[in-house]
């Protein structure tokens, strides 16, 4: 059996880190920093800005691996943004007692009942949305497009039909509010609930995707569809996963969001979906660990000239999405393709 | 084993296959020979599912798999190696092994053996996939496809880009899973690789079967060779 040719099995170069894009975050806020001027307000702003970061990198991861798995480009993901902020009203809203009572456990109980049922409820309607919506137009872009468009837009107006089409306050519980002092720093509660938040769910996402063998089929899959099918793997089935798992995150990222800014619209998901486009090009299509990268880099850049320069805030993730890919052309960390 | 009859094959508006009749019998090596466009690869794809066909019918093993879906076909037993080896970069090559591992874990005497012809996997077990050689990763694909056993190996080109050093390394890894009566059909354009593995042998031309037979007559036949694939065998030794 043994062959008598010798293998070519010298040493290979051992896979390198791929590091510059990590160095980018810590290099934009040193940077920030003698702009800004003041330590506690530099602190403040980059706190803020890795809350709504990781609010972002929740919604975004869902719909970055959908187009990795399928190459479905799916423009009604803010639909279930929108449907999971409103869900949790059913449960929060009646329930404000227990949410403005005096105990962190009431509160983490009436929150918790309102991330289940928001996560469940989006997620439910993600696989309807996928058998319905996104299923007929498989392999066609310009459908896609126009279609999950029409579904997002169908459901603001079901939201419209069932909550109104007022804003609806949602305060934040009683023990979410206020802030931490670090030093002369204020730091609000809530931004540093929302950083732990993004970080379970991303620490929980790496996980399954490097030591679960579901993890594995979904990391092949958006580089391989064709060859997992020639394993023996139904990647349809794979990918209905992971719509609905998707589904569900953009839900809890809602919820997230709505008490960020306590106030509910119905285009709350429209209006976010700008940046987690920019979100998902920015880290590469199809990779969660770019994903996160790019939410947290786009959030802080958007606080700190939110501060510096209100007047190009709104333009400043569209000269980053350019000036990375310049650098860059498919994205911080793009997925080897087929 | 593998029966094709009167199969065609539309890829959009390209009519590719065009009435292919193909028997692979059972514990052989057939070998699918034919110029660049010929069908080969196309017709592979056919089998597998991946491209189905608009006419004609596909048994394997006594079963109907002219509409059946690709894993169905994989569960079936017929396992695959492309002409692009299909490897995932971004895992090891122990991902890539355990994911081909449909039963569960692989089977560590079965991969003993495997390593015997391709030690490079076992060195590299832990590296990603994308950071081995042209060869390397043309071991790790046929290793995938015979990490649990199978009824079928369908290969596609499997010496194409590749140093002397490593075919012969394939060559021995061929000849050992002819020992053990798997059946291979194999496309292939390297004539003395094929010459030597292979018991039967078809040769395909604008997506028909123009000729089927033992090998051993063609490799004799050089005026069957001109006439066949326009150039003699014995050029290519």
């Amino acid at each position: 059996m043994t062959i008598a040719t010798p293998l070519p099995d010298a040493e290979l170069p051992k896979p390198r880190l791929d590091y510059p894009p990590l160095l980018v975050l810590p290099v934009l806020a040193l940077l920030a920093l003698p702009l800004v001027g003041s330590f506690p307000t530099w602190v403040t702003l980059t706190v803020a800005g890795l809350a709504m970061g990781m609010m972002i990198f929740i919604m975004a991861s869902g719909l970055t691996l959908v187009f990795g798995l399928m190459d479905v480009l799916n423009f009604g993901h803010g639909a279930f943004v929108s449907v999971g902020a409103f869900t949790a009203t059913l449960v929060l809203l009646p329930m404000q007692g227990w949410m403005q009572a005096d105990s962190v456990l009431m509160n983490l109980a009436v929150l918790g009942l309102a991330v289940a049922l928001a996560m469940l409820v989006t997620g439910a309607l993600g696989w309807a949305f996928e058998r319905v919506i996104v299923m007929p137009v498989y392999g066609q872009h310009l459908k896609q497009i126009l279609i999950t468009m029409g579904g997002m837009i169908v459901a603001e107006q079901m939201i419209h039909v069932v909550w109104g089409p007022d804003q609806i306050p949602l305060p934040l519980p009683a023990s979410f509010r206020g802030v931490i002092l670090f030093g002369d720093a204020a730091v609000e509660k809530y931004r540093l609930i929302a950083v732990a938040v993004g970080l379970v769910v991303f620490a929980a996402m790496f996980l399954v995707l490097n030591r679960t063998k579901v993890g594995l089929l979904i990391r092949a899959g958006v580089e391989n569809g064709e060859m997992v099918e020639a394993l023996g793997y139904r990647i349809r089935r794979l990918f209905v996963g992971v719509f609905v798992a998707g589904s569900a995150l953009a839900g809890l990222g809602g919820v997230l969001w709505g008490l960020y800014k306590e106030t509910l619209t119905a285009a709350m998901g429209s209006d976010l979906m700008v940046l987690v486009f920019i979100v998902i090009i920015i880290g590469g299509l199809g990779s969660v660990g770019g994903c996160f990268i790019g939410a947290l880099l786009v959030a802080l850049l958007a606080n700190y000239t939110g501060f510096l320069a209100p007047k190009i805030a709104l333009a400043s993730n569209i000269l980053l999405m350019v000036a990375i890919l310049l650098w860059r052309p498919q994205g911080l960390y793009p997925v080897a393709k087929r | 084993m593998l029966s094709l009859t009167g199969v065609h094959t539309h890829i959009g508006q390209y009519h590719i296959l065009q009435g292919v009749d193909l028997t692979v019998p059972r514990g052989g090596l057939t070998v699918l020979l034919g110029r660049n466009g010929a069908g080969k690869t196309t017709a592979l794809r056919t089998i597998m599912g991946l491209w189905h066909a608009s006419r004609g019918a596909l048994l394997f093993d006594g079963e109907d798999i002219t509409r059946a879906a690709t894993p169905d076909i994989s569960c079936a037993g017929i396992a695959y190696v492309p002409e692009n080896m299909g490897i995932f970069s971004d895992l090891t090559v122990r991902e890539n092994l355990l994911l081909a591992a449909r039963a569960g874990a692989p089977d560590a005497a079965r991969l003993e053996w495997i390593f015997g012809f391709f030690p490079a996997l076992k060195k590299f077990w832990n590296q990603a996939a994308g950071t081995l050689s042209g060869g390397q990763k043309q071991m790790l694909a046929i290793a995938r496809a015979i990490v649990e056993p199978r009824k079928l190996l369908l290969v596609d080109e499997p010496t194409k880009g590749l140093a002397p050093a490593i075919i012969q390394s394939l060559i021995a890894a061929f000849r050992e899973l002819k020992a053990m009566e798997t059946t291979i059909l194999l496309v292939e354009q390297n004539f003395s690789f094929v010459r030597s593995l292979g018991d039967t042998v078809a040769v395909m031309d604008d997506g028909r079967i123009v000729h089927s037979g033992p090998m051993a007559e063609l490799a004799e036949d050089r005026n069957l060779q001109q006439k066949l694939l326009g150039l003699s065998l014995d050029a290519h030794q």
